[in-house]
């Protein structure tokens, strides 16, 4: 038998994996998948995002993919979408790249210079 | 922790099921595997949507894109393009005008806030939008004195069609003294046209559940039983499997969160005769009798099933109680009008452009149900009439349009709100052909054991199939309606006691039909 304890433990891990149908997130990461971004190594990139999400559990975050963007020459091109903020795009991302984004972006708000191609 | 980056929830209920929703979601496992994609997107099954005639439907999270109407082969389609390059295949996008059209109503929705939006066959998923939240309360924090008075503070009345006030319906049975009290949800819901107690439990059958865990908590019953019909096959397999994750979490079964209380619920399955929806009957169907009524008294509530008191409520009535709870009294009553609180779930039939089901609060006048959230009349047609609450409705006419619908309102104009079954009919309509149908439905689910019902089905349906025929006269009318009287009167049941609802109201309302077809 479960206890009352138990069933809170369940309601906060069904939260986080159902945050994703709720419209309360905080950021927005979308992926260039159109077919150079996929060439370039789009998949790696969005794979390591996501694992990134999963295990510093973040649960205001979506990851979503969109197509080509006309940036052809800077793909794999990742933006990341703030309410209230200039979109920032990232461009000729590697999974490296894109696991300190997540560290340094995304978690602490601060951004990586260096791979920012646009702000818009 | 998984991260899935979206999540497709594959509405599942029957028109899908006879669309081949199972072989499509299949298909597209197996797309998604073949595009390494199984371990980023997430597959969910769902209840309804709500809205009717268009196959299989699928929502994407977090786009909330609506593809409707998906085939087999559409299939790599949808993966390639929208899952693996993250373009919309708009082809198969719910048609936007009409959704703009269409109002989900999803602030004020009480009883489906989750249906079409969490997998029904997932208590985490229910666990994880506050489900048994109420549940926890009733038991650890409240007496069961206390939920009565809530759930009477609240108004909440049967939403089955009679709507007796539920928290007075319990408090006839919480003070009895037994060994063994039961509480029966009717879950048979044979009123024709009616079907939002299926799609309450195909799509959140754990609601269910939580609101009978604390309707019995509350009248001190240890024993509870859904009654509901054989031919609702998929609302049977998915109670079954919360009834047995419910078990399985210590939510129910013995000694419940350690407070001392057992319960257990189980399932009947009934035979589909409409008379089993009537309470006395359902409960001699659940003996094992034949269905037919009981004399009251004794009511149920004192002496019911084997004998002992039995507090029977209807599905969506139930499905309301943990919100009460949760949220208290006063918070329900800001739903609705006064007199009748809360909101009620409409199955939309007939000559509008989205069918199916809606929520808005009690009070709702019919024309903003058809305008706002049922898309309007279909093909612009000229609204004729409606027959509001099933067989045992009543006949609208468009003056009527604007009456506020709930129970007390419509009772000024001798009408119900019944069970929520709404048949709107354009100007195409011939309401002699509509009574018939109606009357020959009555005449066939009569149950035989008194005469003033069987036979004065009998002697209607007669008179109603002479118009049909061209050989009915003025007088025929006065008759129907004097037959049904004497039926209101002398019937032992609500069922012959009610044909004075359609018969009546046709007649009235709708008079010229009955005279264009006189020679």
């Amino acid at each position: 038998m479960k206890t009352l304890a138990d069933l809170k433990k369940i309601r906060e891990k069904a939260q986080q994996e159902m945050k994703l149908r709720s419209s309360n997130t905080r950021i927005k990461i979308v992926i260039g998948m159109g077919t150079s971004g996929i060439a370039t190594g789009a998949r790696e990139v969005m794979k390591t995002i996501m694992d990134e999400v999963a295990s510093r559990q973040l649960s205001d975050v979506i990851v979503t993919q969109t197509g080509e963007k006309g940036l052809s020459s800077m793909e794999p091109v990742v933006d990341i979408i703030e309410e209230g903020k200039p979109t920032i795009t990232y461009g000729n991302m590697t999974a490296e790249k894109a696991r300190k984004m997540m560290a340094e972006h995304v978690v602490n708000g601060k951004l990586v210079n260096d791979y920012v191609v646009a702000q818009n | 922790m998984k991260f899935y980056r979206s999540h497709i929830l594959i509405g599942i209920d029957n028109t899908s099921l006879e669309a081949g929703v199972k072989e499509i979601e299949a298909a597209l496992r197996t797309e998604l595997d073949k595009n390494n994609l199984s371990d980023e997107i997430n597959i969910l099954e769902t209840g309804s949507f709500g809205y009717f005639g268009t196959g299989v439907s699928m929502m994407v999270y977090p786009e909330q894109t609506t593809y409707v109407d998906v085939k087999v082969e559409d299939i790599p389609e949808i993966v390639e393009e929208h899952f693996l390059k993250g373009r919309k295949v708009s082809r198969l996008i719910l048609n936007t005008n009409l959704l703009k059209k269409y109002n989900f109503n999803y602030k004020r929705r009480i009883v489906l806030d989750n249906s079409g939006k969490i997998d029904p066959e997932n208590i985490e998923e229910y666990i994880g939008l506050g489900g048994y939240e109420a549940w926890e309360k009733a038991l650890i924090n409240l007496k069961p004195e206390e939920i009565v008075n809530e759930v009477k503070a609240s108004g909440l009345r049967g939403r089955g069609g009679a709507g007796f006030p539920t928290g007075l319906k319990w408090s006839f049975t919480a003070p009895i003294k037994a060994e063994q009290k039961l509480v029966v949800i009717n879950a048979d819901e044979g009123e024709p046209g009616t079907f939002k107690d299926r799609l309450i439990m195909e799509g959140d059958p754990h609601k269910l559940l939580e609101g009978l865990m604390i309707a019995c908590y509350a009248v001190g019953a240890t024993k509870a039983y859904i009654y509901i019909r054989g031919e609702y096959k998929l609302c049977i397999e998915r109670l079954e499997k919360a009834i047995a994750q419910a078990k399985e979490y210590g939510i129910l079964g013995e000694n419940i969160f350690n407070s001392g209380f057992d319960l257990d619920i189980m399932i009947k399955i009934g035979a589909g005769a409409y008379i089993c929806g009537e309470e006395t009957a359902l409960i001699e169907s659940m003996e094992g009798n034949r269905g037919e009524p009981r004399s009251k008294p004794p009511f149920p509530g004192v002496k019911g099933a084997w004998e002992l008191p039995t507090v029977v409520n209807n599905v969506e009535t139930i499905a309301n109680v943990p919100a009460i709870i949760k949220n208290g009294a006063a918070w329900f009553t800001e739903h609705g009008v006064e007199g009748c609180t809360g909101t009620k779930v409409y199955t939309m039939m007939g000559d509008v452009n989205l069918p199916g089901l809606c929520e808005v609060d009690m009070g709702t006048p019919l024309r903003t149900i058809i305008d706002q959230y049922s898309g309007g009349m279909k093909d612009d047609r000229k609204f004729k009439g409606a027959l509001v609450g099933g067989a045992a409705g009543v006949f609208l006419s468009d003056k009527l349009l604007d009456v506020k619908m709930d129970y007390n309102s419509l009772e000024e104009y001798a009408a119900v709100l019944g069970s929520g079954a709404i048949l709107v009919m354009n100007d195409d309509v011939d309401m002699v052909e509509m009574l018939w149908s109606v009357i020959r439905f009555f005449r066939h689910e009569a149950c035989g054991k008194c005469s003033p019902c069987t036979k004065g089905n009998e002697v209607l349906y007669t008179l109603v199939s002479k118009f049909r025929n061209g050989e009915g006269c003025e007088e025929d009318l006065d008759q129907m309606i004097e037959i049904s009287q004497a039926m209101l009167d002398a019937s032992f049941c609500p069922l012959g006691q009610s044909l004075i609802m359609p018969v009546k109201s046709a007649i009235e309302n709708f008079r010229e039909d009955f005279l264009m077809k006189i020679k």
